[in-house]
């Protein structure tokens, strides 16, 4: 199959492993790879925080862009979301509406499109650690639910996946939120962090980085040895 | 204009904009297509065995998980008989009671002095009552609850106000749920001779408003008996 | 910033750092969820449930007009006095005229989230009025001079040792830590307050307009002995309280027990036809319902965010929001807490004015999940936040995101700046955390990761144009 990723700014920028890790998994699966270079960002800042007209003048090059895509990977639950479930709203009423549907239709979250779409839940990976997961919210409530991620990790060699008892609860970073309201943000992650913390996990993975980046910025500002990956990284380990 | 009119001018005049029905995406309008909780509601709500044996066991687990006491006899008799245990055993000195029922009939057996509600009351001498005894229209296994209205439960005070509630009720007068129960109220009352009051009671008054810990007797009885026969 | 998002920010940052009142919040939410999870599981399908739960709304909604009118018709024919307000002076203004033409001077409330939303009380008390809150919770945010801190669970901050001093100090008890103890002596202190009072004055959680009722749900039987045994009754509750149909009660009132607290129904589930009819034991002598529209009907007439009316107020959103749980319910400064009230307080007292808790938001959709009325309550935050922007111009706001935009559409620009980001990290490091650090927001709690040397663009770009081996493309 012929896969197009899409590759967030704060993974292109901060976390280029995880693209990295994706492009492996999936050429090791045996799939054709491509990367649209000339798309940056999906339009959520700005879609958040109620500037919808410049959200759309970004948007509208990432719905053209994956035109002729056959199907769409994206390894941010978040920014998933935003192509998959926010476009139907932000185009509502526009040119771009049928399209940005289409769109829609042929996006998947990583977790889910190796789970659901590929029918894949052991890609051959080793990681003999303790770890635990974060259910970011929008892979977690409009994407792909709970259970593909999990059934990923269960395949892993030598990990033992603890649950903690606030893994459904959101870690805080709420995109422009996390600056707007740092004190709620914060409070919302050291929650988030005690939980992951109590399980003895080594590394809290999850789906989504931009929850990771808050959530191992607070860690280390802690001083916890608590670690953040992301289930890419993971799944690309052998 | 009156300020009805008003309200529905505004009502109506926000109404032109139709919004599409609740999961479709924008695209149903019509209302003709929409579920209605009256119709449905048994399709979703916890399921109850087809017998009355199903029902009985239901009710009863329910009642125990609220903390509604039932007691079971075999006939009319049986249940004055443990009335009367009750009654000795929570030291009653008066009771209250209605109509020309088995509540009443049950009440008079305890050779106490009895209020009755029926042609009004003084509300302090009802609160002095060691129990208010009434009947009911029905009782619902899915929720443990107890059905009356002001009138199968001798007015709105007297299974509320007296610290000890009980209800005497005819087994055939168990519902399976609370569909039933509603149609049974239709069926009772509609559609011209409704009660002013109609009550569902689902174990005895509570509070958790302190730290979330559950206090029986918040305001209503603290106690809730069910005799069945 | 407007005073109110100010006042919002200092208190939720207040609240937020409270480890206190976090640990207690957590703690009776931990009994929620333990109460309400299997209850729900009991259902045999509770997303139909909830699916037909808002088709019965929506509905409801799109014949408005029409089932108040029903009700209207079927409640006065059996004696019901129906008013119908505008505003909430007009609603205080009835309330006002009833009460002083029965000449009644005590009066007693059972939990009345309207009343709060109109400020009746103040308005009462000052015309020399004895009003008494009769729900436990609601009597003792009466006693300490507060709001309801939650619109289900009133006192939920307190502590039972903050309890027991209030009484002690309030009613002259002696102190005690156990609950039950301090109930009764509520318990003992209200039953008075029921037996003297003229007037009565309840909510309502539904408006059944077949058969000219009103529902009311509870636990204590406060509203039960409140619409008992005064001489009066009045029921204030908003137009969008509908139901069709009667036994519409059969799938609403296990819902909203089961959302709400985790129980199968709440203790008293009451539906109220009339005045005491003529062969009837008791009950009141007049009772006047009260139709509160208060800006009800501007968010009637937005028809994306219409659906926020379905609220039965169950109180399930502030359950499960993870802010609410963090900053409290008194941050708000609304009558409403949580996601609901975030959602439609914008409406009710204006955009501009409330449209900080439709930001102070991360969108996690936990509300929008857990409603049994599948309100879209965290699509309509975002609703809010454009219709903020496009009524109040965007201001420094929107230049930035002119230019966010304007750089996220030419590659070789953003490739820039990712560069010079990479290059003026250090400095920011200098000062990381400081009040001078331009990312002060960021770093005062967390530290930022580092960009990293290569981005993956780089890394694509450097495999397009020289594949290692291992990485060239399967054919």
């Amino acid at each position: 199959m012929k896969i197009a990723l899409f590759i967030p700014c704060f993974i292109d920028a901060v976390y280029p492993r995880v693209g990295i890790s994706m492009v492996q998994i999936l050429e090791k699966l045996g799939h054709q790879v491509e990367f649209a270079e000339a798309l940056t960002c999906c339009g959520q800042p700005p879609y958040n925080s109620g500037y919808w007209p410049e959200a759309r003048k970004v948007a509208r090059r990432v719905v053209a862009g994956l035109a002729e895509a056959e199907v769409v990977v994206i390894g941010s639950g978040s920014c998933g979301a935003m192509l998959k479930v926010c476009y139907g709203e932000l185009f509502a009423g526009e040119p771009e509406e049928a399209a940005a549907r289409a769109l829609a239709a042929k996006c998947y979250e990583f977790s889910d499109f190796l789970v659901n779409r590929l029918g894949v839940v052991d890609v051959g990976a080793a990681f003999p650690h303790r770890v635990t997961f974060h259910d970011g919210c929008h892979g977690l409530r409009e994407m792909n639910g709970k259970a593909p991620p999990r059934e990923l990790l269960q395949q892993v060699r030598g990990l033992e996946l603890v649950e903690m008892g606030e893994a459904e609860t959101c870690c805080g970073f709420g995109g422009t939120f996390a600056t707007k309201y740092p004190a709620i943000s914060t409070a919302m992650g050291e929650v988030k962090c005690a939980s992951a913390a109590a399980t003895g996990a080594d590394f809290m993975v999850s789906n989504d980085s931009s929850c990771l980046m808050h959530l191992q910025g607070l860690l280390d500002r802690q001083g916890r040895p608590l670690k953040t990956l992301h289930l890419a990284e993971i799944l690309a380990c052998s | 204009m009156t300020e009805r009119d008003k309200i529905l001018q505004r009502i109506r005049q926000a109404l032109v904009m139709p919004s599409p029905k609740p999961g479709s995406h924008g695209t149903v309008f019509g209302i003709g297509a929409a579920r209605t909780a009256a119709q449905s509601a048994r399709d979703w709500l916890p399921q109850v065995g087809p017998s009355q044996g199903d029902w009985v066991t239901r009710f009863t687990q329910n009642c125990s998980e609220l903390k509604t006491e039932v007691i079971v006899a075999a006939d009319a008799a049986a249940a004055q008989v443990q009335l009367q245990r009750l009654a000795a055993a929570e030291q009653w000195r008066s009771v209250a009671t209605h109509g020309a029922g088995e509540a009443a009939a049950a009440a008079a057996s305890l050779g106490l002095p009895v209020l009755r509600t029926d042609g009004g009351y003084r509300a302090e001498e009802l609160e002095a009552c060691g129990a208010g005894i009434t009947d009911c229209d029905a009782l619902v296994a899915q929720t443990g609850s107890i059905l009356l209205t002001a009138r199968s439960g001798g007015g709105r005070a007297l299974s509320v106000l007296p610290p000890h509630h009980v209800v005497v009720a005819r087994r055939e007068q168990l519902v399976p749920d609370l569909p039933a129960a509603f149609a049974w109220l239709h069926h009772c009352y509609g559609p011209a001779a409704w009660p002013s009051m109609i009550t569902l009671i689902t174990g005895p008054s509570r509070t958790g408003d302190i730290e979330r810990i559950l206090v029986l007797g918040a305001h209503g009885p603290k106690k809730l008996t069910v005799v069945i026969y | 910033m407007n005073p109110n998002a100010a006042q919002f920010q200092t208190d939720a940052g207040r609240l937020a750092a409270d480890l206190t009142h976090r640990q207690r919040i957590q703690s009776a939410m931990a009994k929620y969820y333990a109460a309400r999870l299997p209850r729900q599981a009991l259902f045999r399908d509770w997303q139909e449930g909830r699916q037909t739960a808002a088709e019965t709304k929506w509905a409801a909604l799109q014949q408005l007009d029409e089932h108040l009118l029903a009700f209207e018709k079927n409640a006065t024919a059996r004696g019901t006095q129906v008013h119908w307000t505008s505003t909430s002076e007009q609603a205080r203004q009835v309330i006002v005229d009833i009460i002083q033409r029965h000449r009644a001077q005590r009066i007693v409330k059972s939990k009345v989230m309207t009343s709060e939303e109109i400020h009746l009380n103040q308005l009462l008390e000052s015309l020399g009025f004895e009003v008494v809150e009769s729900d436990l919770g609601e009597y003792i945010q009466q006693l300490k001079g507060e709001p309801p801190y939650h619109f289900v669970f009133p006192c939920m901050h307190l502590s039972r040792e903050e309890i027991s001093d209030l009484f002690e100090n309030h009613l002259g008890t002696a102190q005690t830590h156990d609950p039950e103890a301090l109930t009764m002596i509520a318990r003992r202190v209200l039953r008075q307050k029921y037996l003297a009072a003229d007037v009565g004055i309840t909510g309502a959680n539904f408006i059944v307009a077949e058969t000219g009722m009103v529902s009311i749900t509870e636990n204590e039987g406060n509203a039960r002995l409140t619409a008992a045994l005064p001489r009066v009754m009045i029921t204030l509750v908003g137009i969008e309280k509908i139901l069709p149909r009667l036994s519409d009660l059969a799938l609403f009132l296990p819902m909203l027990a089961t959302a709400g607290t985790g129980q199968p129904l709440t203790c008293y589930n009451t539906m109220y036809g009339g005045p005491r009819q003529s062969g009837e034991a008791d009950g009141p002598e007049e009772w006047h319902v009260v139709l509160l529209d208060n800006n009800r009907t501007a968010l009637l007439a937005d028809p994306e965010q219409r659906d926020a009316l379905h609220c039965i107020r169950c109180g399930a959103c502030l359950n499960v929001c993870p802010i609410f749980k963090n900053v409290g319910g008194f941050s708000y400064g609304t009558t409403y807490q949580g996601p609901i009230g975030a959602v439609i307080t914008p409406h009710l007292r204006g955009l501009q004015d409330w449209k900080h808790l439709s930001a102070a938001s991360s969108l996690c959709g936990a509300c929008t999940e857990t409603c049994p009325v599948k309100i879209d309550l965290h699509h309509h935050l975002l609703q809010n936040r454009r219709n903020a922007v496009q009524q109040g111009g965007g201001g420094w706001e929107g230049l930035l995101w002119r230019a966010f935009a304007f750089v996220m559409n030419r590659p070789r620009l953003y490739r820039l700046a990712v560069r010079l980001g990479r290059w003026a990290q250090p400095l920011q490091g200098l000062v990381q955390g400081e009040a001078f650090d331009p990312l002060q927001a960021w770093t005062k709690t967390r530290d930022l990761p580092d960009l990293a040397p290569q981005s993956f663009r780089a890394f694509w770009a450097q495999r397009v144009s020289a594949p290692a081996p291992e990485e060239r493309r399967p054919t």
